[in-house]
């Protein structure tokens, strides 16, 4: 009893694992809020393509000693800018021109790493992420940032359903449909580069993807959906570094292994839509078609 | 007919696309209590022109004017029926710019919802979320998220493609009476059967405005061959008949 406790209350000990605990959990609460308009927005692949992108802004900023999250944050929105207002040409589908940019982008990050070769240590963290050495003006400065990503998010909560739902008839209707898009990618590129001290450029999207994407399994409301996925991120970071400070594991990895064990839950257990219940489903289909008729339900 | 009804007036309008002219020089009016359908076979221009009248197409010529607020029904397959999401929210979504930004609905917009879902005899599935509706009941749901915002006229593309006689029978009723209610309706469809039971009136459209008249115009076969386009065909088909003979 007493070492489970101690399992729990060991890390709080720390103050390196307090600062990591406060960042995780926040980074996983802002993640899952906006990772469901990520998710349902059909958007996994931009938000992919500007964590890439924000790397040839943190080599610049590295090059020139600027600060590594402002300069990961302006070739990330650089880059979502771009992709949004080049994909308002019909011709071309958006995931088509995120895929030029996107891959640019990594590209020309690259580049500019190969012109010096001193500097593995700092780019390897931004890669993967270094939650546990955080200092606490990082805490406040994410928890600044992601209560105003947050309340961003909510304020416009009834017009991104509106352009998610139809984009052509809220065009009609005379809302401002690319500049929404726009602020939605902004929202989406700053919890990113937000995101990169907790887990890295290359585990970011699973923080935003997995929480959102386990909650839809499991809900049909919006709002639902949207505790659902701040719940699971906040606990999934938290479980994982847990699990990383007991059996010394890499702390970025050990949370989105964790979030992901939440969706593999969720796929198989959802009430409705899981495969437990999509079994039952197509027996109790059978035994129905070998029994009495049921009643028709519904009506067209 | 006075002009005081009259909802919408498009004149000489030419819309291009992709360097090729969709729509040229085309002239149509909807006047309120007209149930006006837009005929034509595909690659006619129907929803090029309706986009054009919403403003989403560019007009190169011509001249647009719409009176009070106007109502767009697009095709289904245009619509994210995956977002979790009631049948009632979607309703209440068609009322997002009156609401306002960073405002919650008020009563008046809760009662506009509420009516356009009793109109479109929604109100039985209002909790419904929108995954586990039928392709009718999904018809349905975005007339009535149009009605929401209260428009004197409704633009509808294609209502009655994919859905099964009931809630054809469904729309039409609906359609008739909102027309009896003084608003005016403008329907794209390749439907003929169902415009000549539905419309008070037909404009046959093939790039421009061909032909223009009551539903009876639909039994008229020289000008439907020309509204498809078929005429010369014909034409050449009979002379060489004549020739070979």
């Amino acid at each position: 009893m007493s070492e489970l406790l101690a399992f729990f209350t060991d890390p709080w000990q720390l103050p390196f694992m307090q600062r990591a605990f406060a960042v995780a959990a926040i980074v996983g609460l802002v993640c899952g809020v906006v990772g469901v308009y990520v998710v349902l927005r059909g958007m996994a692949f931009i938000g992919d393509a500007v964590a890439h992108s924000a790397f040839p802004g943190v080599a610049l900023a590295y090059a020139f000693q600027g600060n590594l999250l402002l300069g990961g944050a302006a070739a990330g929105a650089t880059t979502a800018v771009l992709i949004a207002i080049v994909s308002q040409n019909r011709r071309l589908k958006e995931d088509t021109v995120i895929g030029v940019f996107f891959a640019f982008a990594f590209g020309l990050g690259i580049v500019l790493v190969s012109t010096r070769d001193s500097w593995t240590t700092d780019l390897s963290s931004f890669l993967f992420g270094q939650v546990l050495a955080v200092d606490s003006s990082d805490v406040w400065r994410v928890a600044g940032i992601g209560a105003v990503l947050v309340a961003t998010v909510l304020a416009l909560r009834k017009e991104l359903v509106a352009v998610t739902l139809d984009r052509e008839t809220a065009r009609a209707a005379g809302l401002p449909v690319l500049r929404l898009d726009m602020t939605l990618y902004i929202v989406v590129t700053a919890t990113i580069v937000m995101s990169l001290e907790a887990v890295g450029n290359i585990l970011v999207l699973a923080l935003l993807i997995t929480p959102a994407a386990t909650a839809r399994l499991l809900t049909e409301r919006l709002w639902a959906m949207t505790l659902l996925a701040s719940a699971f991120g906040c606990a999934g970071s938290l479980a994982g570094l847990y699990v990383s400070y007991a059996y010394d594991l890499a702390a970025g990895g050990s949370i989105v292994v964790v979030l992901t064990a939440f969706f593999a839950l969720a796929w198989v257990l959802a009430p409705r839509h899981g495969l437990v219940a999509r079994l039952r489903s197509t027996a109790d289909a059978g035994a129905r078609a070998i029994g009495p008729k049921p009643t028709a339900a519904g009506s067209t | 007919m006075t002009d005081t009804k009259r909802l919408l007036q498009v004149e000489s309008v030419s819309v291009a696309l992709g360097g090729r002219m969709a729509v040229e020089d085309a002239s149509l009016t909807v006047s309120g209590g007209e149930l006006v359908g837009l005929l034509g076979p595909n690659g006619a221009g129907k929803t090029t022109l309706l986009r054009a009248v919403l403003g989403l197409a560019a007009t190169s010529a011509g001249s647009v004017t719409a009176t009070g607020t106007v109502g767009y029904v697009p095709q289904r397959h245009e619509f994210a029926w995956d977002f979790p999401i009631d049948v009632a929210g979607v309703v209440l979504s068609g009322r997002t710019r009156a609401i306002g930004w960073l405002r919650r609905p008020k009563a008046h917009d809760r009662e506009a919802a509420d009516q356009a879902l009793e109109l479109a005899g929604l109100t039985d599935l209002r909790r419904r979320p929108i995954g586990e509706l039928s392709g009718g009941q999904r018809q349905r749901v975005l007339v009535a998220r149009a009605l929401a915002a209260e428009p004197r006229l409704l633009l509808l593309d294609e209502p009655f493609t994919g859905v099964d006689v009931p809630t054809q029978d469904l729309l039409n009723d609906l359609f008739g009476r909102l027309a009896a209610d003084g608003r005016g309706l403008l329907m794209t469809t390749h439907d003929l059967a169902a415009a000549a039971r539905t419309c008070t009136r037909v404009v046959l459209l093939n790039r421009t405005v061909v032909a223009e008249g009551g539903p009876e115009l639909l039994a008229d076969p020289e000008q439907m061959l020309r509204a498809f386009g078929l005429d010369r065909a014909i034409g050449s088909v009979r002379a060489e008949a004549g020739a070979a003979a």
